[in-house]
C-alpha cells in the first residue's frame, strides 16, 4: 500500500470499485455541491470533483472536494495541465495533502476553446503523463521537478484517464503503457458505449501485462434522453455511441427515455464487469447524481466494501 | 517565415486620423509572401486609405514606399528622406518591422498595419500553416519532423489526447491532429519507437518564457 487512499484499499482487497463524479457549482454556493454529494454518501467507494470540466469556470476540485472530504466521501482530486504552470500545481498537490485528499487524477483537460473564457492562454506547461511522473516522484522520491528535496511529501494514490475509443485507435493501449510507466495507480476511461470496442482495447492492455499493474475503472454515463445522446454523439470530443444505441433510445417514448437510459447504463456494467481487467466502474451521471443509488441498486453493485 | 494578416480598415483609421500626413511603408519579404504586406499590397493599402478618408471629406498626405526587409537597418535607411515630411509611418511589416522602424526614427510615430500571427510556411497558394513557435530547443528530430508544440494545440509532448478523431483535432475539424501526422510519419519511416519513452517537461526557459530572447555572436559583429 503506497497511500492512505480508501479508494487504493478497495482495489488492492480485490474489491469491484465503484466511483462517481460530481460537477461543481459555477459559483461558490455550497448547498448546491451538498445536495448532489447526499446522493452519494455511502453509496460509492470515491467521488470524483472535476475541474473546470469543458474549460467552464466553476468550484476549485481542491475545495469542493475539502468540502467532500467533511460529509464523509472519499474525494478523487481533478487536475487539469490546462489553467496551471508546474509551480501552481505542485502547490496546489502540496494543499490538497495537506487538506487530507489521497487521491488526485491527472488531467490534460478539454482545450479552453470548449469553454466560457475562450480568450483565455491555454497553459499547457505540463502534459497529463509529466503530470503523472510529477506526483509519483513527489511521493516515492519526495522531491519535486528537477529533484529539489520537500518537506512532507504528498502521498496521493494517482490516476490517468484513457480514451479507448479516440484516434489513433491502435495508439491507445501504448499510451496507456507510457501512463503506466509514468506512474499511474488507476485510470478512469471515457463514457464506455461501444462495449465490443471497449472489450478489444481491453484485451489489447490485458496482452500488454497492463491490467495486473493499473487498475481500470470502465466509465459508465447514464442517458438522460435521445436528444442528449446525439449531443453527445456529434458534439462532444472523444465520444463513441454506435448507432444501434441512437436508435434504441430514439425507439422509445420520450418520458420513457430516461429510464432506457438507465437501463442501459446498468446492462453496460454488467458487461463490462465480465472483461477481465476491469477492476471497476466510475460512474458519471451527470447532473443526475441522484440516479447513482437507483443505478448501483439495479446493478447489484449498492452494498459497498468495508475497508 | 512570418505570417501576418492586414488589419480592418476601420482599426487602421482609428489610429491613424490624427495625422495630416502619412508615409504607408510596405516590406517585400515575409509579409510579401503572405500577401499581407509587399508592394502590392502598400499601393492598395495606400488606395483604401485615401478613399475612406474621402468618404469623410478629409484628405491627408498618403505616400508610399517598400523596403526589401524591414527588419535590417540597411533597408531601413532607404527611407531616411521621406521620413521627415511626414507626421507618421503606417508599417505593413510584421511586428519586428514596426518595432526596428521605431528603433531607427525615434521621433515618428510607427502604426502597425498588420496583425502578426505567426511562423509558418506557405501550404498552398493562399493558404498558410503555422508550424514553428520559436521554442528554442527544436525537437523535431524526435518527432517525425512534425512539431508537437506548435502542430497540437495542447502542445502534448506525450500525445496524442482523448480528443482526436479522424486525423482532425477536437478544438476544431479544421485543424489536423498534429499527434496523428506524428505518428502516421513516424510509421512510415520505420522510426515509431521513438515515441516509446517518456518525454520529461519541456524547458520552456528557452523560449519567451525566459523573456525576450537575443542572440549574440561576436564572430559576426563588426
Amino acid at each position: 500500500m503506497n497511500t492512505e487512499s480508501k479508494l487504493e484499499k478497495v482495489l488492492a482487497a480485490g474489491h469491484f470499485a465503484v466511483t462517481a463524479e460530481c460537477g461543481p457549482p459555477k459559483g461558490s454556493d455550497v448547498s448546491v455541491l451538498e445536495r448532489k454529494a447526499a446522493h452519494l454518501v455511502g453509496r460509492v467507494d470515491a467521488v470524483n470533483v472535476t475541474d473546470n470540466q469543458t474549460a467552464i469556470v466553476r468550484m476549485s476540485s481542491i475545495a469542493a472536494c475539502s468540502i467532500l472530504k467533511g460529509m464523509g466521501i472519499e474525494p478523487v482530486v481533478q487536475m487539469v495541465t490546462r489553467d496551471r504552470n508546474r509551480i501552481a500545481l505542485q502547490s496546489d498537490l502540496f494543499g490538497a495533502y495537506a487538506l487530507g485528499l489521497r487521491n488526485v487524477l491527472c488531467l490534460t483537460g478539454d482545450h479552453h476553446s470548449f469553454g466560457n473564457q475562450k480568450a483565455a492562454v491555454g497553459v499547457f506547461d505540463l502534459d497529463s503523463i509529466q503530470l503523472v511522473r510529477t506526483v509519483r516522484d513527489m511521493r516515492d522520491k519526495g522531491t519535486i521537478i528537477d529533484g529539489e528535496a520537500i518537506q512532507g511529501a504528498p502521498k496521493m494514490f494517482i490516476g490517468a484517464a484513457e480514451n479507448p475509443f479516440a484516434d489513433p485507435v491502435a495508439w491507445r493501449v501504448t499510451r496507456l503503457a507510457k501512463k503506466v510507466a509514468a506512474g499511474v495507480d488507476f485510470i478512469q476511461t471515457q463514457c464506455v458505449f461501444n462495449v465490443d470496442r471497449f472489450e478489444e482495447f481491453m484485451l489489447q492492455a490485458h496482452n500488454a501485462g497492463l491490467t495486473d499493474k493499473v487498475s481500470v475503472l470502465a466509465g459508465v454515463t447514464p442517458l438522460k434522453s435521445a436528444a442528449m445522446a446525439r449531443y453527445m454523439a456529434t458534439k462532444v470530443a472523444g465520444m463513441d455511441i454506435p448507432e444501434e444505441l441512437l436508435k434504441r433510445i430514439s425507439g422509445v417514448p420520450k418520458e420513457k427515455q430516461a429510464q432506457e437510459g438507465i437501463t442501459i447504463a446498468v446492462e453496460t456494467i454488467q458487461r463490462v464487469r465480465k472483461i477481465p481487467g476491469v477492476a471497476g466502474i466510475h460512474l458519471m451521471a451527470i447532473e443526475w447524481e441522484e440516479k447513482v443509488p437507483e443505478i448501483l441498486e439495479s446493478a447489484g453493485l449498492a452494498q459497498r466494501p468495508q475497508v | 517565415m512570418i505570417v501576418a494578416e492586414r488589419k480592418s480598415i476601420a482599426e487602421i483609421r482609428s489610429l491613424v486620423d490624427r495625422y495630416a500626413s502619412i508615409l504607408v511603408v510596405g516590406c517585400d519579404s515575409c509579409v510579401a509572401e503572405c500577401a499581407a504586406g509587399g508592394h502590392r499590397e502598400t499601393q492598395l493599402l495606400a488606395a483604401a486609405l485615401k478613399l475612406s478618408f474621402h468618404k469623410d471629406g478629409k484628405s491627408p498626405i498618403i505616400s508610399e514606399a517598400c523596403l526589401d526587409r524591414q527588419c535590417v537597418d540597411d533597408f531601413i535607411e532607404g527611407i531616411a528622406h521621406q521620413v521627415p515630411e511626414h507626421e507618421a509611418i503606417l508599417s505593413l511589416g510584421c511586428g519586428a518591422g514596426v518595432q526596428a522602424l521605431a528603433r531607427v526614427y525615434t521621433t515618428t510615430p510607427i502604426i502597425p498595419a498588420l496583425d502578426t500571427l505567426f511562423i509558418g510556411e506557405t501550404e498552398m497558394r493562399g493558404v498558410w500553416q503555422e508550424n514553428c513557435l520559436g521554442c528554442g530547443q527544436c525537437k523535431l528530430g524526435y518527432f517525425g519532423a512534425v512539431c508537437p508544440v506548435t502542430r497540437c494545440s495542447k502542445k502534448l509532448m506525450n500525445g496524442p489526447c482523448g480528443g482526436s478523431k479522424d486525423g482532425r483535432c477536437e478544438v476544431n475539424p479544421e485543424i489536423r491532429c498534429g499527434w496523428q501526422m506524428i505518428i502516421d510519419r513516424l510509421t512510415s519511416l520505420g522510426e515509431l519507437d521513438r515515441l516509446a519513452e517518456y518525454v520529461p517537461p519541456v524547458d520552456w526557459s528557452r523560449s519567451h518564457s525566459g523573456g525576450p530572447r537575443r542572440v549574440v555572436r561576436e564572430d559576426q559583429k563588426p
